[in-house]
């Protein structure tokens, strides 16, 4: 802290760490600086900024949730946080200068301040992600942020986590100047120095018809808060408790007998104990901690090769799809396929996804442009000459496959890393063909690219470490998720979803409908049903995965008779127009297609089997394969495993992944219902063997207190 | 110059271009700088140039953007290229891609650069359309006025004459003679009959054609996916005519002079829209690049003539001094590449290079000589396959590097003439 002219400059600047959170020691020196500034009477008002480039404060210390054992802790940690801000926002004025990320507490910090400025840097951005944690703002920003920006606006950014930039929180009022960076310090001191004078005043935003109509009256607010929390419910359908949390607290603030903070700082409490939050925090630990993981375990770490230069064989819908998250990443694209109008096909495609961009303003039109310049098509191997990194996605057949890379090696630089997309061919087969064998991976992107977050990078005995850490180095700058696996049949993330979407088509041969195995799992948390699933990525694409899974591991893997049957009918899924569900003429979905009911093994004959036992019998096999992907060296952790599973297959976020999933309910209590579902369907839930041992003593995947990870 | 040290060989790496289409048809929705853009962009690619070796981007346009004057900006500042690459922009008209090769090989030759992208792009189907004088006046007094009645004042001054918007001519502002007006003239003067013309673009679409089919023209383009669906895809050059016929060019009807002319749509360039890159290296540069070029620049010249005289003779004027510059003669040439913009000034020229008058006015003592026609325009010339002015330069420059090595000639020489009484030539060698 300094003062200068009366005015003392509050510098925020966590020693060591690359963001600023308020940890518990900078919570006692920041109360420390705030209590001085009132105490000291030279001191006429204060401006408070973060001494981080690119940040201002990324919110509280994630790490000080995991100290909470009660719900009454995590309370009394929200009613201290009312304290001190209440304690600022009753002070001498503060101006806030917001320069970079300013998250959840840190938000919550500036709304307690008397002015706000942020700078036009494309990092400022202001949010309140704690709902995507499963809780809610707990220290007083469902009470401050309503109050400064309206009911209507306010919930747009709690309920949803949703970010806002600075030329939007201006226009909202959620700060009252935005300037050029290198003026921040000298325009907040003259403010400071304003409002200690009583030269400037805050007025009050003006409010809109619509907000006058709706947020300033009891009738208008019942409507919002009706109509938020239908679409809560149509999004979450239910099964996340925090955003209805978050509106509880909100209208808690408006209504006369209730006081909000009490009631925010109550709910953050039972939140902040809830089985959601504690797995979504455990995927904030576990992205967090992947993002520092290489996929090798060598010292000192090889430095990874910066991919400059993408090229891509097969312009189809994964080599289209590549393309247009590698272009936004700053790399040069070459798109190769056999004739002009594949090219231009997958052209057409990436420019959708850019187009998309575009009409969401996140990019103008020259950056557009830009964007498009980038990829460049080609019916040859032109331009491939320095690439430091081919992805091929041509056709699933190994011949093909070998001789694209034999292609690659002729054409590509020395140190290229060549990389198959494939989703069922082993990448030690692949690379069999290759020269240069080390330089060839898996790199499998999930479809849509530009909306799938995972990417599962496969590798054999035979890489170089320098090869794998260039491919997770590039996949994280491509904005991915990466999980590093081991080579082997479906790899991961289709092997643990084989036996899942088997089990879906078994209960179809059965006579099961539709409709009640999709419902089922979409109210366990999955984002789609199996049925629809396999309608999406195709059954083409399904059934091929399928078999070469059921080849690999035998009984357990069976294909069902269902899948197989609609697929010989020709019926593809969704990109065919024809599937288990009706589509229209632009393919958008429908209800169930009942004619295909003609083609099941019961034809039109209907059964039923209860909710419960069809999540039970698809998502067991689906954690009983994971537990034997991390058995068989597939995987390099369960974290891995299930971030994976989350990030790449939908497994719900809510519940962890499969294996945080089986620690919450326990090995034991696994292993009896997979012992009780093979007695019923032999050969296809044989517990894992290390699953059985897990149960027998007593042992979990991640400590049971703690961080996680 | 010699003052500054030894002058270094400039090397030609290699050229691209767009496929040239007739204005208002393939890339109608495309402007000279998106053309250009493609086009560099696609060099870089067929090269595996890395952006960082480039110094900078020469750049020439005919008929610029008001809104973005400088092209060879906009065109380096593409992702390919970082944002430190020098960029200015040339014109010399027709010859504004041989001004921007020779600015380039300048550059490299004195030692100032090692490698430079040159070229030209030219939208012929989107030319600014001015307003009137008049209404130009109403706008810029509107545009200072303090209040609406000032505003409104100023705009009751418009006349219906003023809101006839001006298009730009392909005319002479000294003497407001149209090019087409030009070569009908030199057409009389140098007695080429309508025959002739019409023979010599026959000849310009067959070769043309033989080299589209045989691959050998298509060589130095690449397919250009037309934005925004990419539905369609150039690959070709849409205005070359294989089953053009001499009696269908006879039976077309003179356009400059319907009485007494010999000028017709079928003899002379049609509006064109395109782009042309090459890439230009010190020989020292390619070869640590290891760059094999298709040619090195051997010689250039330049020559200017009373535009009000024969508008498009420029180029015996400056054959010549490319020649001698390069220590040659015309028999030395095994190929020789001059841009079509009418058959009539084709043949004007040729007629040059053998007469005694233009010899003289060239500073020789005897003409140039007789051009064989078996090393003239090869696969035929802008008559056919097109002209959009910008580009042009960049285009006989690339044909003739590639046909040269093809031929396994030695020298090859481009010649170009420009509005304004321009001419340009160069002279390439191999290896």
């Amino acid at each position: 802290m300094q003062v200068e002219g009366g005015i003392a400059v509050v510098t925020f600047d966590l020693p060591g760490a690359p963001v600023n959170t308020f940890t518990i020691a900078a919570q006692a020196e920041l109360r420390e600086a705030f209590d001085a500034i009132q105490r000291d009477p030279a001191i006429r008002a204060a401006v408070f900024l973060s001494g981080k480039r690119d940040n201002f404060i990324a919110g509280a210390d994630i790490e000080t949730f995991l100290e909470f054992t009660t719900a009454a802790d995590a309370e009394k940690s929200s009613r201290a946080g009312h304290a001190a801000f209440a304690a600022i926002a009753d002070g001498k004025p503060v101006v806030c200068a917001i320069n970079g990320g300013c998250l959840g507490g840190g938000t919550e910090f500036a709304l307690a301040c008397h002015w706000r400025i942020a700078t036009d840097a494309p990092k400022t951005a202001i949010s309140l992600p704690e709902v995507q944690l499963g809780l809610i703002p707990g220290a007083g920003g469902t009470q401050r942020l309503p109050a400064l920006v309206g009911l209507q606006a306010a919930l747009d950014m709690i309920l949803t986590g949703k970010t806002v930039r600075a030329k939007k929180a201006l226009q909202l009022g959620l700060v009252d100047e935005m300037v050029h960076p290198s003026i921040l310090r000298r325009v907040a001191i003259q403010r400071a120095t304003e409002l200690a004078d009583g030269t400037r005043h805050r007025e009050a935003r003006k409010h809109g018809a619509g907000e006058m109509l709706l947020d300033d009256n009891p009738i208008g607010r019942a409507i919002v808060f009706r109509k938020a929390k239908e679409g809560v419910l149509a999004k979450t359908k239910g099964v996340y408790p925090a955003p209805l949390a978050a509106l509880d607290a909100v209208a808690a603030g408006y209504s006369s007998d209730g006081d909000g903070y009490q009631t925010e700082a109550r709910l953050f409490g039972e939140l902040a104990m809830s089985p959601e939050s504690a797995e979504l925090v455990f995927l904030f630990f576990a992205t967090t901690a992947l993002k520092r993981d290489m996929g090798v375990d060598v010292e000192p770490l090889p430095k990874a090769i910066p991919v400059k230069k993408l090229g891509i064989l097969g312009a189809g819908f994964m080599g289209a799809g590549i393309a247009s998250v590698a272009s936004p990443a700053g790399t040069i694209v070459r798109m190769k396929d056999a004739d002009t109008a594949r090219v231009a096909k997958g052209l057409a495609a990436v420019r959708e996804v850019m187009r998309d961009k575009l009409v969401k303003k996140q990019v103008t039109r020259p950056q557009f442009d830009d964007l498009m310049l980038s990829v460049s098509g080609t019916t040859d191997y032109t331009g491939f000459g320095n690439a430091d990194l081919v992805i091929e996605a041509v056709f699933e057949d190994l011949q093909v496959k070998h001789q694209v890379v034999r292609e690659i090696e002729a054409v590509a630089p020395p140190h290229a890393i060549i990389a198959s997309n494939t989703s069922t061919i082993p990448i030690g087969r692949i690379a069999s063909a290759s020269a240069r064998p080390e330089r060839v991976l898996g790199m499998h992107f999930f479809s849509p690219v530009h909306k799938m977050p995972l990417l599962e990078i496969i590798i054999h005995p035979g890489n170089d470490p320098q090869v794998v850490v260039s491919a997770v180095s590039y996949g994280r700058k491509l904005g991915k998720t990466v999980i590093v696996v081991r080579d082997g049949p479906g790899f991961y993330a289709n092997r643990v979803l084989s036996p899942y979407v088997n089990a879906a088509g078994l209960l179809l041969d059965e006579g099961v409908s539709i409709e009640s195995i999709d419902d089922a799992l979409v109210k366990f948390g999955f984002p789609v049903g199996p049925i629809t699933l396999v309608d999406e990525v195709g059954l083409d694409v399904a059934t091929k995965a399928g078999a070469i899974v059921a080849e690999a591991f035998g009984a357990r893997m069976a294909p069902n008779e269902s899948i197989q049957r609609v697929i010989k009918a020709g019926r593809l899924g969704r990109k065919g127009k024809r599937g288990f569900y009706l589509y229209d003429e632009t393919g958008k979905k429908g209800g169930v297609d009942s004619s295909v009911y003609d083609l099941l093994p019961t034809g039109q004959r209907r059964s039923t089997v209860p909710a419960v036992r069809i999540v039970q019998r698809c998502v067991y096999a689906m954690l009983n394969e994971a537990v034997l992907c991390l058995e068989d060296g597939i995987l390099r952790s369960a974290r891995d495993g299930d971030v994976g599973a989350v990030f790449g297959i939908g497994f719900p976020p809510f519940r962890g992944g499969p294996f945080r999933f089986i620690d919450r309910v326990g090995a034991s209590d696994v292993v009896a219902a997979l012992d009780e579902l093979e007695r019923e369907f032999p050969g296809r839930y044989q517990a894992a063997s290390s699953l059985r041992q897990m149960a027998e003593d007593g042992t979990r995947f991640y400590p049971a207190m703690g961080k996680p990870v | 110059m010699s003052s500054h040290g030894t002058l270094r060989r400039v090397a030609i790496v290699t050229g691209v271009r767009t496929p040239f289409a007739r204005a208002g048809t393939l890339f109608k929705s495309l402007s000279a700088i998106e053309l250009g853009r493609l086009c560099v962009a696609e060099l870089m690619q067929r090269t595996n140039l890395n952006g960082a070796d480039v110094d900078a981007v020469v750049f020439g346009t005919v008929v610029p953007n008001i809104q973005a004057p400088n092209i060879a900006r906009e065109v380096a500042l593409m992702p390919l290229l970082p944002k430190g690459v020098d960029a200015w922009s040339v014109s010399r008209a027709c010859a504004s891609a041989n001004q921007a090769i020779a600015d380039a090989a300048d550059q490299i030759a004195l030692g100032h650069m090692d490698c430079v992208i040159a070229g030209g792009a030219e939208s012929l189907s989107n030319v600014p359309i001015l307003h009137s004088r008049g209404f130009t006046d109403v706008l810029m007094a509107a545009n200072k006025a303090k209040n609406i009645s000032q505003k409104l004042s100023a705009f009751s001054k418009v006349r219906p004459k003023d809101l006839v918007p001006v298009a730009p001519a392909i005319a002479e502002p000294t003497t407001g003679e149209s090019m087409g007006q030009s070569a009908e003239k030199m057409a009389k003067l140098n007695d080429i009959s309508r025959q002739s013309q019409d023979e010599f673009a026959l000849r310009s679409h067959r070769l043309a054609a033989a080299g589209l089919r045989d691959g050998r023209l298509s060589a130095e383009m690449f397919p250009v996916y037309v934005p925004p669906r990419y539905e369609k895809i150039a690959t070709t050059d849409n205005g070359v005519r294989e089953d053009s016929t001499l009696e269908a060019l006879a039976a077309l009807k003179p356009v400059f002079d319907k009485r007494y002319g010999s000028v017709t749509a079928g003899n002379a360039s049609p509006l064109t829209d395109g782009a042309g890159a090459v890439l230009l290296m010190s020989e020292e540069k390619a070869k640590a690049l290891g760059y094999k070029p298709i040619g090195y620049i051997r010689s250039y010249a330049s020559a200017a003539l009373d535009p009000g005289e024969q508008l498009l003779q420029a180029p015996v004027l400056a054959a010549p001094k490319a020649l001698k510059r390069a220590g040659l003669t015309l028999r030395d040439l095994d190929l020789i590449e001059m841009h079509e913009a009418f058959a009539a000034q084709v043949l004007s020229n040729l007629h040059g290079f053998e007469s005694q008058f233009w010899a003289e006015r060239a500073g020789l003592t005897q003409p140039l000589g007789e051009v064989d026609r078996a090393k003239l325009n090869v696969m035929g010339g802008s008559l056919s396959i097109g002209h959009p002015f910008g580009a042009t330069g960049a285009r006989v420059t690339t044909t003739l590097c590639n046909e040269l090595e093809r031929r396994g000639g030695q020298f090859g020489m481009l010649t170009v003439c420009a509005a304004g009484g321009l001419g340009f030539a160069m002279v390439v060698e191999r290896v």
